[in-house]
């Protein structure tokens, strides 16, 4: 397929880029190529400068030095529209369509003199339904996008993309927000894609993926390409070390769980979800010192409730829960956080972190009134930024600076920061809703290790998961939740995820019949 | 008694209902457009009353009512570009710049009518009521609907050619994009700033407009305070009519209506309310109104300054 007046020549060459904001160094002389018509998969940890990259590719940023050759010829992107101008098109992590207008509507925004009159909205229709088509979409045009769900705005996104007519399409974690099979379609997509014709450059820190979709991957690591290879040539464990710079322990050691007294029990809880439903339906189970209980069930099956209800957030309906012999159900959250129980929430913009606060005050969110941090009602500066470069430093959490503001980390390093404040507060009971959500591979091992450093040191930590290696990885015992119920209780077994997978799903029947015992 | 309930009442109440909401028409529209594009302009009060001293200077030095409205217009969009100026190319609250502009407004005309007009006792020549053939001689309704000036007749174009361009051009369709979501706006190559400043011009000179109703139709004469709150009621008419231009029209008429009862019943002495209650009606339905809001149709980025990158 490709030209013959370009062989030999890359399609694209990103070269010798360099990105400064401010102290930070997004892009440290970064070199990429990338032929016609391939999948390129762009793969780093969080912060590695992907997204800076590709956003200067597509004239979102402006590089501070450093040239882009494509097709052939040095080209100058100064803004999104020249991008476009280019055949250059990005789907954004963060979707850019306007949620109260139609499809339609988000595709012929900016397009054309703006004092145009809108008449052709029928055939804008038209073509949409047609491409829509062509690769299978199922895009609605008159469709609101507010009323769309994640996966299917995604969708019209890439579409827009397509309308606009580009040759390389670059997309930004495109599966992050997607469920299994929704990632499945959207890689045959780019399969598609590249046998139409197009070229395609996506964003990814999920190693599967990459494996199952590129023809070529570069691995970047603190702000340059480290490498770039065919992806038949190599394997996950060899990628995996590039990103990270080192080898990454798949299977963490630990000594056998050797649990003491019980520190949660919980007993016969019921509580309901935000419309008023029974979304936690008679839940009892116990966590003792020393060891980490998994919680593993599909998204949506009582595990928010759960953990909304165990720090009191919603009320519980029936039942008890106590900490340390202590009830606590029917507590205010205010005096369930002056207890030792710690909270790592599911939604760390909503329940974790203030976004427009520095990182000082968000580890100081709970203990702003508490020696040594506060002395005669004043607080004491001092005492606040060394014990948050403290915890920076131990869970390598890369910012700016301790006064930095949260909202300007990545997603990985905000969480990293909300674990490294939760576990400093020596809790004896740890709630986990989510432990490594945005968090890149290299660092998920590093928090790993800390959880389980807690287990040592004989806390009880329930960890609620959706992803399955998490809880392979740490936990000394999973139980699965369907329709607000616990179905059973498996070892962190590999060896029986076909089992969990089916208590996942509810069948419990089929599930006992695999069961060894 | 008898009068409030008959026909004669009610036809001069619906004259004035229009003539009274035109101002409001004005002001409220153009704001819409304003909040449509994400600036919430407080200062709209400041901006109708310079455009009320600035249409009435006018007028007093060249005798011309065309020229009076253009200059109303063009001193509203001087006010609305220092106050674009602040709020969106350095970023500043929009609240704070709207409540200095009103400060300003209010006081900047009072000076200004002091030194050159207090003395002169000067009323100007104000706009004459046209009357449509033929409707106008109908009884009743005729004289209220179809014998009124060129500026009220003009709200029925403004009403149809402001949902033309907000929801029939690629402009308004960018303009109510900025307003919700700009980064698709400069994704696309538009520049938010730029559509923000057509905005707020828009919407202040429509306001100075309005403000110059006041003083070129509604009186022939400047008084310091004369907008008395209209500004502030058409920022309540823009929420209650959910950021909808032909619901900003219908809503000020609903408020016309109430200055025009407030009005009427004043003249009704068998009626035994103080007018001090009566006055207070408007205001009231402002309070009333802005307790019924709505949430979900609120513009998302109203007042959030916008940051490239």
């Amino acid at each position: 397929m490709k030209g013959p007046d370009n062989s030999g020549k890359p399609f694209l060459r990103m070269d010798n880029i360099h990105k400064r904001f401010g102290d930070v160094i997004a892009s440290r002389g970064v070199t990429l190529e990338v032929e016609e018509n391939e999948i390129h998969a762009l793969l780093g940890e969080n912060g590695a400068g992907k997204s800076v990259l590709m956003n200067i590719l597509c004239g979102v940023l402006t590089p501070n030095e450093g040239e882009i050759i494509y097709k052939g010829a040095p080209i100058r992107v100064g803004s999104p529209r020249e991008a476009i101008r280019q055949r250059i098109g990005m789907v954004h992590q963060h979707f850019m369509l306007v949620p109260n207008l139609t499809v339609a509507e988000n595709y012929v925004l900016g397009q054309g003199s703006p004092l145009r009159v809108i008449r052709d909205m029928a055939r804008v229709h038209e073509r949409i339904a047609t491409l829509s088509a062509r690769y299978g979409l199922d895009v609605k045009p008159d469709a609101l996008i507010q009323d769309l769900s994640v996966g299917q705005q995604q969708r019209v996104e890439i579409l827009k993309v397509l309308y606009h007519g580009i040759d390389l399409l670059i997309l930004d974690e495109p599966t992050a927000v997607l469920t299994p099979q929704e990632t499945d379609s959207l890689l045959e997509l780019l399969r598609d894609l590249a046998a139409a014709g197009k070229t395609v450059i996506f964003i990814s820190h999920k190693l599967d993926e990459v494996m199952r979709v590129s023809d070529r991957v570069s691995v970047m690591r603190d702000a340059h390409v480290v490498a770039t290879v065919r992806t038949s040539d190599t394997t996950p464990r060899e990628l995996a070390r590039m990103m990270v710079g080192r080898d990454v322990l798949m299977d963490l050691p630990r000594t056998s769980s050797s649990p003491g007294r019980t520190v949660l029990s919980v007993d016969g809880l019921h509580c309901n979800s935000d419309i008023g439903l029974p979304a936690v339906k008679g839940v009892s189970f116990e966590v003792r010192a020393g060891e980490i209980v998994g919680v593993a069930g599909v998204s949506g099956n009582g595990q928010s409730e759960l953990a909304l209800a165990l720090t009191g957030l919603i009320p519980v309906t029936s039942g008890s829960v106590a900490v340390n012999g202590e009830e606590i159900a029917g507590m205010t959250p205010g005096d369930i956080s002056r207890r030792p129980i710690s909270h790592i929430p599911e939604d760390r913009h909503k329940m974790g972190i203030v976004l427009p606060l520095p990182l000082t005050e968000n580890v100081l969110l709970q203990r702003y009134a508490q020696k040594p941090f506060s002395r005669h009602g004043m607080l004491q500066h001092n005492a606040i930024a060394s014990h948050t470069r403290d915890l920076m430093r131990r869970f390598r959490v890369k910012a700016g600076g301790e006064y930095d503001r949260i909202q300007n980390l990545s997603g990985g390093n905000q969480q990293k920061l909300v674990v490294a404040r939760e576990l400093a507060r020596n809790p004896d009971f740890l709630l986990i809703n989510q432990l490594a959500r945005g968090i890149d591979i290299g660092a998920m091992e590093m928090v790993m290790q800390e959880v389980l450093k807690q287990r040592e040191a004989g806390r009880a930590i329930l960890l609620i998961s959706t992803e399955l290696e998490e809880l392979f990885a740490i936990c000394d015992r999973i139980l699965v939740m369907f329709h607000g119920e616990i179905l059973g209780e498996l070892p962190p077994d590999r060896g029986r995820i076909e089992e969990l997978g089916l208590l996942m799903a509810g069948n419990t029947a089929e599930a006992r019949r695999l069961s060894p015992a | 008694m008898d009068d409030i309930v008959s026909l004669g009442f009610l036809a001069t109440t619906l004259g004035a209902t229009w003539r009274l909401a035109t101002p409001l028409i004005f002001a409220s529209i153009g704001e819409v457009f304003s909040e449509r594009a994400g600036v919430l302009n407080i200062g709209l009060e400041g901006v109708m009353i310079v455009g009320a001293f600035a249409g009435f200077a006018a007028v007093v030095s060249t005798g011309s009512l065309p020229l009076g409205f253009a200059a109303a217009m063009l001193a509203g969009m001087a006010v609305g570009l220092v106050f674009a100026l602040f709020t969106i190319t350095i970023k500043a609250d929009q609240i704070v710049v709207g409540a200095a502009i009103n400060l300003l407004g209010l006081g900047l005309t009072a000076f200004l009518f002091r030194t050159y007009f207090v003395s002169t006792g000067r009323g100007v020549e104000v706009a004459r009521p046209i009357d449509i053939p033929g409707l106008s001689d109908l009884p009743f309704f005729g004289e209220a609907l179809f014998r009124q000036n060129l500026v009220v007749y003009s709200t029925l174009v403004l009403v149809l050619v402001a949902v033309l361009v907000l929801y029939r051009t690629s402009f308004g369709l960018t303009l109510r994009a900025v307003g919700e979501h700009p980064k698709t706006v400069d994704v696309a190559g538009r520049s938010v700033a730029a559509y923000r400043y057509g905005a707020v011009l828009i919407g202040t000179g429509l306001a100075g407009i309005g403000g110059a109703f006041l003083t070129l139709a509604h009186s022939n004469q400047f008084v310091e305070g004369i907008t008395s709150g209209r500004g502030f009621i058409a920022l309540a008419v823009v929420v209650f009519a959910r950021w909808s231009p032909l619901g900003a029209f219908v809503v000020s008429l609903l408020f016309g209506l109430f200055y025009a009862l407030q009005l009427q019943l004043q003249a009704q002495p068998a009626l035994n309310i103080p007018y001090q209650a009566l006055q207070m009606l408007p205001y009231v339905m402002t309070i009333v109104a802005l307790v019924m809001v709505r949430k979900g149709v609120t513009p998302t980025m109203l007042g959030v300054p916008y940051n490239k990158a």
